[in-house]
């Protein structure tokens, strides 16, 4: 994988060119920056907001969007109810409002097809997005690099992207997409009802033709000890398991 | 620029403010970060090796590194994601003491962080020395947890909390300032939170 370091990032200038509902507690963003902005799948970027009297919050958002994805990118963003800035994206941000980003930042939470695979990706809740830019990227580059999802979710109706994984699934050439519904009964086949565990890994893992070169899980702090002992349990090495955690 | 539809309604009170470096909100909560699985280490297990490049200068296992003086420190912390968490209670070992008990000044300027996870990263020797960083024993009166770096960790509260490695098992001395995991990652060498070095190229 590349690592490098990153070149130096400013704050810029993104104007919201449209809003796109995912589920009742995920929104989609899409930013066009003023300044050409090169990424990789995986990447996060900072938002910063300002008050009229000076005060600022900022937060870390990961981009859900290909880098081949073309002018705008996109911050799956989900409404977190004692939050700052996500209820200021929810309740307020409309299209043609600007704000401040500063990125892309972070080098180890990435995959290009260039790094090879196969690829096992387990993401909780809002913890699919960079796993969704990878997916997409995969796509873009119509790479034969093959990738299974593990994407647990508490009911089908918060399984954010669900049509284009689904679609992605369904296109069999070589992207696997298991579901995991915590409080609902799986509606797919190969789909499961409950919490994300070893045998769930080892089985996810068989629909690879050979055993993970990498591993990302991203979510909840919860969710990726669980999914990353999961992965251990399952005999993946650790030093092959990536992870983002949300820090809580 | 200011943001349309953004009020300072979080901004923290004045008495309160002047903790709270550029860029950070306070956090109540302990979050959890890394960038892999967390390693769980039994003090059976353990061991703390310091050195001077390759070569070993003296290891302690865990009975003999608990024995060395224990100092607490209640600081405030910083981490690069934006939340800073005030009034964290540790004790541990001071990195003064450690190299005490190893009968040495510290050899270089320079001084890499070793963790069990093969986990890196850089400071500079005088940010470790002087009362200014620990080998963190205990959180709050108890054994730190493995999702918080336990058994040890380092601690470096002045500056960002990813430069404090969790699950540490040595501090090498280096001739260089060699950048660790992050930072050889986007992030910054040195990474002091009153001025903002959160990534390369930052001031």
């Amino acid at each position: 994988m590349s690592d490098g370091p990153a070149a130096q990032s400013p704050w810029q200038t993104v104007t919201i060119r449209r809003i796109e509902k995912r589920t009742p507690r995920v929104t989609s963003f899409f930013l066009q920056p003023s300044r050409p902005f090169a990424y990789r799948a995986g990447q996060h970027v900072d938002v910063r907001l300002t008050a009229p009297d000076g005060y600022q919050a900022r937060r870390s958002y990961s981009i859900a969007s290909a880098p081949e994805a073309g002018e705008t990118i996109e911050l799956a963003i989900e409404r977190l109810d004692d939050g700052e800035v996500s209820p200021f994206f929810h309740d307020i941000a409309a299209v043609g409002d600007e704000v401040e980003l500063r990125g892309p930042l972070g080098g180890h939470f990435v995959w290009s097809d260039s790094d090879g695979g196969p690829l096992l990706l387990v993401g909780g809740g809002s913890g699919v997005v960079p796993l969704m830019a990878m997916i997409r990227h995969r796509a873009a580059r119509r790479s034969a690099v093959p990738v299974a999802l593990v994407f647990s979710a508490r009911v089908w109706d918060e399984v954010i992207f669900r049509d284009e994984l689904i679609d992605f699934h369904d296109r069999r050439d070589g992207f696997d997409l298991v579901l995991a519904l915590t409080r609902e009964p799986a509606r797919r086949p190969a789909d499961y009802s409950r919490r994300v565990d070893a045998a769930m890994m080892e089985q996810s893992m068989v629909r690879l033709p050979a055993p993970p070169r990498f591993a990302f899980v991203c979510g909840s702090n919860a969710f990726v000890s669980a999914a990353a002992q999961a992965l251990i349990d399952a005999g993946v090495p650790a030093s092959l398991i990536r992870t983002e955690r949300y820090g809580v | 620029m200011v943001t349309r539809g953004f009020s300072s309604g979080r901004k923290p009170p004045t008495d309160t403010d002047a903790r709270i470096p550029p860029g950070q909100y306070l956090e109540q909560g302990f979050p959890v970060l890394s960038a892999g699985p967390t390693p769980r280490v039994r003090t059976e297990d353990w061991s703390f090796t310091l050195k001077h490049g390759p070569r070993p200068i003296k290891k302690w296992n865990w009975t003999e590194f608990n024995a060395l003086p224990l100092t607490k420190m209640t600081r405030d912390i910083h981490c690069v994601t934006a939340w800073t968490k005030f009034d964290t209670a540790w004790q541990g070992v001071l990195v003064d003491d450690i190299l005490a008990d190893a009968g040495i000044e510290p050899p270089t300027g320079f001084t890499l962080a070793l963790s069990f996870d093969g986990y890196t990263t850089n400071v500079p020797t005088k940010d470790l020395t002087a009362g200014k960083a620990m080998v963190a024993l205990l959180y709050e009166g108890k054994p730190i947890t493995p999702d918080h770096g336990g058994p040890a960790r380092l601690l470096i509260p002045h500056l960002y909390f990813w430069k404090s490695a969790k699950w540490l098992n040595g501090l090498q001395f280096t001739e260089r300032d060699e950048p660790g995991f992050w930072e050889l990652r986007g992030y910054h060498i040195y990474g002091d939170p009153w001025r903002e070095q959160r990534y390369t190229g930052d001031p």
